[in-house]
C-alpha cells in the first residue's frame, strides 16, 4: 500500500470520494450503501447530505480534492443537475481528474448524453457493491496525479 | 535526503505560486499532496512557511456528539458575517483495519454553503505515529499562507493523537455536552489542560448548569487554591451575565482577568483563566461570546507573550515529530533488509533471542555509523555536531 519515494518517506495514498446527493430527492439508502462499502474497501469517503445544489457540490468536490465523485439521483432530474455539476468542476480546472460516477434509476437513454458530459460510468439498479468498488480502483485517478 | 527548502520542483514551484495567487484548487491539491506525503510535499511545505504567521488558528475538541461541527459552522458563519475568510480542517478517525473512513464533519457546515471563501476540508487519521498532526500543522500553515484569517481545527478529543493535533492551534475550544459525569470524563482524558476557552454546548438540555459548575470546581482546583480570589469572582460575575444579557461586558469579564481595564497597555497580564460559556450551536446563541472570547485570547497571548512561548513549543514540536518519522522511516528501511519484523519475531517465538536483544543488533550498525560522523565532524568543526547529538 505504501510505497518509497526519492525523500525517503513513506506515501500514504488514499482514494477519496464525495458520495453526494443533489437535488430534490430523499432517497438516501443507496448513497449510504456506497459510502460504507466505498470505506470498507479502504477508501475515504466523504458524504454530502441530502438536498444539496449542483454548486455546494462542487464546492466540495473541489475542497476536498477528491478523486471520484459519486452522485446519486432518483429523482429524474439528471439531465440538468449532472451537466451543472460537470460544467461547476470545469470551471475550476477539477473536471478532468475526477472520476465522476452517477447511480440511481437512469434510463437507458440518458446515459450517452451524460457519458458525453464527462460522466464516467452510469450505475444503475443491480448493481453489485463489489463491481462499483471494482471500477473505482481501476479508474480512480489517483496514481497519476502525485508525480 | 536534500534540504528540503532548496529542491522544489517546477511543478510545485507553480502550484505554490497558484496558491499564493488564490487558486481554491492549488490549495485543495497542496494539502493533498501533505496528506499523502507525496515526493516533493516536504519541500513544499517548506517554501510555504515564509508566507505564514498572519492567521489565528483555533482547536476545537471534544466528545463524539458535543456538537463540534455545528459549532465550528456557526464560528465560520460569524466570522464571514465579519468579513474575514475561514479555513476549516474537520477531522474523522479512520478504520484501523481497512484504513477507510467516513467523513461526515461537512454535513453539519451548512451554514457557509456556496461561499468559497470558507475552505472546508477533511481530514482522516491517516497516518500513525504523530503523522497526522504534523499533517494538520502542514495543511494549516497552506491555508494561512492562502490567506486565511481564521483557520479553525476539529477533532474528536479521544486520545493522545487528537490532542497533539488540537495542540497546534494557538487558542484551544474544548467542548462539553451538558450531562452526569462527562465533565469528570474530561479531566480523565487530559483534555482540561489544553482548553484555553470552554463551552458547554447544548445548554438548553437538563444538566448544562451542572457541568457549568463542575468545570468551574475543577478550574478553580486547578489554579492551586485560588479560593475566594480574584479569579474565582471573575468567575461569578461571568456566571451572570451568561444568559446573553450584555455579552460585551461580559466577555471582558470573562476575558481575562487582566483585561478589566482594556485601554490600558498592562504589562504583565495575569494567568489566564478559562471562561466558560454555554451556546446552543445549532440556533447559534452564544456564539458571538465564544467568537469574543476567542478575540480575548488572542489579545492575552500577544501581551503576555505567550504566542511567541507557545509558538517555540509547537516548532520544538515539529521538528521532533519530523525527525522520529524520519528515524523511523529509516529504521524500517533496515528491519526490511533484516528479512522483516515477522522473522525476527519468531525467532523470539521460538526462543532463540528477545525483543532487546534484536534491537541491540539493529541499532548497532547505526550507532557506529553516527559515532563515526560524529568523530569526523568534531576533527572538522566542532561547533556542527551538535545536530548529530540530537538525533540520537
Amino acid at each position: 500500500m505504501s510505497e518509497q519515494d526519492p525523500d525517503g518517506m513513506q506515501s500514504q495514498r488514499s482514494i477519496r470520494c464525495l458520495v453526494a446527493k443533489v437535488g430534490l430527492d430523499g432517497h438516501d439508502r443507496g448513497a449510504h450503501v456506497i459510502a460504507r462499502a466505498f470505506r470498507d474497501a479502504g477508501f475515504e469517503v466523504i458524504y454530502s447530505g441530502l438536498h444539496k445544489a449542483p454548486e455546494e457540490i462542487v464546492q466540495a468536490a473541489v475542497q476536498e480534492d477528491v478523486d471520484v465523485l459519486g452522485i446519486s439521483i432518483l429523482s429524474g432530474a439528471h439531465n440538468t443537475l449532472v451537466p451543472k455539476i460537470m460544467d461547476g468542476l470545469e470551471e475550476y480546472g477539477a473536471a478532468d481528474d475526477t472520476l465522476v460516477l452517477v447511480g440511481g434509476v437512469i434510463p437507458e437513454e440518458d446515459r450517452p448524453s451524460l457519458k458525453a458530459a464527462g460522466v464516467a460510468a452510469v450505475f444503475g439498479p443491480g448493481t453489485s457493491i463489489g463491481e462499483t468498488v471494482e471500477f473505482v480502483r481501476e479508474n480512480a485517478p489517483t496514481y497519476e496525479r502525485d508525480r | 535526503m536534500t534540504a528540503a527548502r532548496s529542491t522544489l520542483d517546477p511543478d510545485d514551484r507553480r502550484l505554490l505560486e497558484q496558491l499564493l495567487e488564490g487558486d481554491h484548487r492549488a490549495l485543495a491539491r497542496t494539502i493533498s499532496k501533505i496528506e499523502n506525503r507525496a515526493p516533493g510535499s516536504r519541500a513544499l511545505v517548506a517554501a510555504l512557511y515564509e508566507h505564514t504567521g498572519n492567521a489565528d488558528v483555533i482547536g476545537i475538541t471534544g466528545s463524539p456528539g458535543a456538537g463540534k461541527s455545528t459549532l465550528v459552522d456557526k464560528l465560520a458563519e460569524t466570522y464571514r458575517e465579519r468579513g474575514e475568510t475561514v479555513g476549516i480542517i474537520a477531522i474523522d478517525p479512520s478504520s484501523p483495519f481497512t484504513g477507510g473512513a467516513v467523513l461526515g464533519d461537512r454535513i453539519r457546515m451548512a451554514s457557509t454553503i456556496g461561499d468559497m471563501d470558507v475552505f472546508v476540508r477533511s481530514m482522516s487519521a491517516r497516518g500513525t505515529l504523530g503523522g497526522l498532526s504534523t499533517a494538520t500543522a502542514d495543511a494549516v500553515k497552506a491555508m494561512d499562507a492562502f490567506g486565511k484569517d481564521k483557520i479553525i481545527v476539529e477533532t474528536v478529543g479521544a486520545g493522545q493523537n487528537e490532542i497533539d493535533v488540537v495542540r497546534t492551534a494557538d487558542t484551544v475550544v474544548v467542548l462539553v455536552p451538558p450531562g452526569s459525569g462527562d465533565a469528570v470524563q474530561t479531566l480523565k482524558a487530559g483534555i482540561l489542560e489544553i482548553a484555553d476557552v470552554f463551552v458547554v454546548n447544548k445548554a438548553d438540555r437538563d444538566g448544562a448548569d451542572r457541568t457549568v459548575q463542575e468545570l468551574l470546581e475543577m478550574i478553580e482546583l486547578g489554579e492551586g487554591g485560588g479560593f475566594g480570589g480574584a479569579s474565582s469572582r471573575a468567575r461569578s460575575d461571568q456566571h451572570h451575565h451568561r444568559d446573553g444579557v450584555d455579552h460585551h461586558d461580559s466577555s471582558a469579564t470573562d476575558g481575562s482577568t487582566a483585561d478589566s481595564d482594556s485601554t490600558t497597555d498592562d504589562p504583565a497580564p495575569a494567568r489566564w483563566t478559562p471562561p466558560i460559556l454555554e451556546t446552543v450551536a445549532t440556533d447559534g446563541t452564544g456564539v458571538d461570546e465564544v467568537v469574543d472570547a476567542l478575540a480575548d485570547h488572542r489579545t492575552y497571548l500577544e501581551r503576555s507573550g505567550e504566542r511567541d512561548v507557545r509558538a517555540r513549543e509547537r516548532y520544538a514540536e515539529e521538528i521532533r515529530t519530523i525527525l522520529r518519522e524520519d528515524v523511523h522511516d529509516l529504521l524500517a528501511e533496515e528491519l526490511e533488509d533484516r528479512g522483516g519484523v515477522a522473522s525476527l519475531a519468531d525467532a523470539v517465538r521460538a526462543g532463540e533471542t528477545d525483543p532487546y536483544t534484536v534491537v541491540d543488533e539493529i541499532l548497532e550498525p547505526l550507532e557506529a555509523c553516527l559515532a563515526e560522523v560524529e568523530r569526523s565532524e568534531s576533527a572538522v568543526d566542532s561547533g556542527s555536531s551538535s545536530d548529530v547529538e540530537t538525533r540520537r
